[in-house]
């Protein structure tokens, strides 16, 4: 479940509504979003949309470690302990 | 767009899949809890990628079809209410009450809106002061915090022609219950990655712990399950029972506060009834009651007719991974997606629906 | 058909849809389902059952085609078009499809009791100048008007007839093993227009419908010395159904590469937001054309010299592996089914 999509934080609407709302872009579009349930977010983060809210902010560090793991097993392939 | 392609190349995957390969000794059966995950495996193939004595079995983490039908047949019953606005999501439309579904009623007339965030409802009723509006909140922790969002929002705005339908419910539970089966054969959990962006995943330490099975918190695209995947062999093969977080660009261990806060103030636990499963206890959410006023059970009174289930549909054996949907005798044969028999062929990640329209070789 | 006793009764058991949904119209199984076994037998003949989407026609020693085609859209105004302009394209197109020049189009309205005259006439000229740029003289129409709550604002059919000058036979059961698929040019386009405009699903960015004719890129082909064997345009439905139909009549295996269709930005960013696959979303400006692979390299450069703004490709090959089935390689490599929805699209947050 849970279609939820990588956006950047783009605006952050400037009033003192309790809906925080916030403009985001997904790439290709804009989108306004709710940022209510993250407060900790800032201007260009990049945050996962679910449903017009944001739910998570994007952790940019640990978001490249799975392509660290991918260069080091480039660099020193794994021993074959089984069959495919 | 950033965050996404660079799950989908095709090298990045085929490293870990020959990796996946190098690593498994045994045969090995990992479920997959989120419907979002089954239907991103069998879109993109990946289970052809995996060895072939690798069994991935698809969970409940579908909030569409494990939606109870008597909730389906409340909606529909609301939506035929002339002075009611029915707002839903669109994963909602198609899924099978007793008789109908919600698409049909909007055919006859009944006036049903889809929306992609909850917070237009409060717009629909803000614009149609003279009509009830009435939201469809389904969904799991993921959307539950967007869900209680959206009724606080409507408390303060002093909306009177506004209400929920409340299904929402708790995905730990659900896994305890399939775990507990005494024919279960899930020996590792990919555990669903937005649900645990919002509830963390302290409470998995739990069940792994007692059910004795590694779970690897997951997300979505290719390389995220391809990489859970590896993870969870990778205890199996070892024998250890732990949790581990694969999308760690997403989630942390004590989830969103924030989150759980909004949830847990308009929100309580509640025993909930699951299509397929039959009643978990704590595992749905109801109104508090100081939001009580919001409930559309509430507010409405509806007479139910007893919900009828097709004798033949067996998705709850398929929510709990102890079937698979070709071994389903209805299977594409009097169930497909045209006529559903159940919800899980028609939610775009039910596993049969995902089966039927990714994998099935039309006669 | 001639060895069934004639049976009074409707084909399609109405146990299973008694009445008419709204994902009939969609362009996927459902409403196959109804031309399949209700409106074709009805009306059986040997033009019918070509399965395309014009009728050609043998007249003295010319070949007309003939086509006609409904407008129901909603919104009716949407970024780039409108209900006007739509009409005339899709019949200008169904008749490009066959490989034909338009000669005339008729048009139809069903106007709704309150309809505004400003938007009637908006409609209008959208619908004139789109002939205009088409080639092709509007000389018939007619005008109803029906009851206020009976006609969704206003509801246009336009039939149309044009000449082919070729001789191929532009069909289904033209298309031959060892053939590439071409595109014309990114997907996805009038779908994600008209979706953006709809309550509670748009956002900030303006996305254009692809709403064009398509007889210039078809008769640049022909003229080429392109041995076209089938044309399809996408329309409702998407590419992903315009495949399968053609898969199923030419009773063949189409077999697409997902990494190389083209989609815009903006279009894959919607989609991925709403949980929409491109594959399946609305074209009003796109087509597929059948071609032998030592053909194919050409047609895509003539179709990128025709309009540099769009981006043709080969997307896939024809193959006698399988009949009726589509298949896509997935962007991470493996192979997957491609089949047609059961009615259109719905947005998701699962």
């Amino acid at each position: 479940m849970c279609l939820a999509v990588p956006g950047k934080v783009i605006s952050i609407a400037d009033n003192d509504s309790a809906a925080k709302m916030a403009t985001v872009s997904f790439g290709g579009i804009r989108r306004e979003v709710c940022l209510t349930l993250v407060p900790e977010v800032r201007l260009d983060d990049y945050v996962l949309v679910h449903a017009g809210f944001a739910i998570s902010v994007i952790d940019e560090a640990e978001a490249q470690e799975i392509f660290e793991y991918l260069r080091q097993m480039d660099e020193s392939p794994p021993a074959v302990e089984g069959g495919s | 767009m950033k965050f996404l392609d660079e799950y989908r190349d095709p090298v990045a995957a085929t490293r870990l899949a020959d990796e996946i390969h190098c690593i498994t000794t045994r045969p090995w059966t990992i479920m997959e809890v989120c419907g979002g995950q089954t239907h991103a495996i069998m879109k993109n193939g990946i289970d052809k990628l995996l060895p072939a004595t690798m069994t991935l079995l698809h969970g409940p983490g579908c909030p569409v079809c494990v939606t109870p039908i008597e909730l389906i047949d409340k909606a529909i019953a609301l939506a035929r209410q002339p002075q009611v606005i029915l707002c839903s999501f669109g994963d909602m439309l198609r899924v099978p009450g007793s008789s109908r579904d919600l698409l049909s009623v909007k055919a006859e007339g009944a006036d049903v809106r889809t929306l992609y965030s909850p917070l237009d409802s409060l717009k629909i009723a803000e614009e149609n002061p003279d009509r009830e509006v009435v939201f469809f909140a389904i969904g799991f922790e993921t959307t539950a915090p967007i869900n209680a969002a959206t009724v606080r929002e409507a408390k303060r705005r002093g909306l009177p022609n506004f209400s929920v339908l409340v299904a929402q419910v708790l995905v730990p539970p659900a896994i305890a219950a399939i775990l507990d089966a005494p024919d279960c054969r899930v020996q590792a959990l990919l555990a669903p990655g937005h649900v645990c962006a919002v509830s963390g995943w302290i409470e998995y330490e739990r069940l792994s712990a007692t059910c004795h099975v590694p779970i690897v918190v997951t997300g979505f695209e290719p390389l995220d399950i391809l990489e859970g995947i590896a993870m969870a062999t990778r205890q199996l093969e070892r024998g250890t029972t732990t949790v581990e977080n694969q999308y760690r660009r997403a989630v942390k261990r004590e989830g969103n506060l924030e989150a759980q806060r909004v949830m847990n103030a308009v929100f309580e636990v509640t025993d909930r009834s699951w299509r397929g499963f039959g009643v978990i206890k704590a595992s749905g959410l109801v109104l508090r009651d100081t939001y009580s006023h919001y409930d559309a059970e509430r507010k409405f009174t509806l007479p139910i007719p007893a919900a009828t289930e097709s004798t033949e549909c067996i998705s709850g054996l398929i929510l709990q991974g102890r079937k698979k949907p070709p071994e389903c005798p209805a299977f594409a044969v009097r169930c497909t997606p045209a006529r559903p028999l159940g919800a899980t062929m028609v939610s775009d990640e039910g596993a049969c629906a995902a089966y039927y329209r990714y994998n099935r070789v039309p006669a | 058909m001639a060895d069934e006793d004639f049976k009074l009764s409707c084909p399609i058991p109405l146990s299973e849809y008694p009445h008419i949904t709204l994902a009939h119209g969609g362009g996927g199984k459902l409403m196959h389902q109804l031309i399949d076994r209700l409106f074709i037998p009805s009306f059986d003949n040997q033009a019918l059952r070509a399965g395309h989407d014009g009728a050609v026609l043998s007249i003295d020693k010319s070949r007309l085609a003939f086509t006609t085609d409904s407008y129901v859209v909603d919104p009716i105004f949407f970024p780039g078009g409108d209900i006007g302009s739509l009409a005339v394209n899709g019949t200008v197109n169904d008749l490009a499809m066959c490989g034909a020049r338009p000669l005339c189009l008729s048009v139809a309205m069903i106007i709704e009791e309150g309809f505004s005259i400003e938007s009637l006439w908006t409609i209008t000229r959208s619908a004139s100048a789109a002939a205009e740029k088409a080639g092709v003289p509007i000389v018939t129409g007619d005008t109803k008007v029906v009851d206020k709550g009976r006609g969704h604002g206003i509801y246009i059919t336009t039939a149309g007839v044009g000449v082919m000058d070729h001789s191929l036979t532009i069909a289904p059961a033209s298309v031959r093993a060892g053939d590439a698929i071409v595109l014309s040019g990114d997907i996805g386009q009038h779908g994600i227009a008209v979706i953006s405009k709809r309550e509670g699903l748009g956002f900030e960015t303006e996305i254009l419908s692809d709403c064009a004719p398509l007889t210039d890129p078809v008769q640049r082909l022909l003229q080429a010395g392109i041995e076209i064997h089938c044309l399809r345009d996408l329309t409702r439905g998407g590419l992903a159904s315009a495949l399968v139909e053609i898969a199923l009549s030419a009773r063949l295996h189409l077999a697409v590469d997902e990494a190389v269709i083209p989609v815009s930005e903006a279009v894959r960013a919607a989609c991925e937001l709403l949980g929409f696959d491109p594959l399946y979303i609305a074209n009003e400006g796109r087509f597929i054309a059948f071609v032998p692979l030592q053909q194919a390299d050409k047609t895509v450069e003539i179709l990128r010299v025709q309009a540099p703004e769009v981006t043709p490709a080969i997307i896939g090959k024809v193959s006698d592996a399988h009949s009726g089935l589509v298949t896509a390689r997935s962007v991470i490599g493996a192979e997957r089914i491609v089949d047609m929805l059961t009615g259109d699209p719905l947005p998701r947050i699962c």
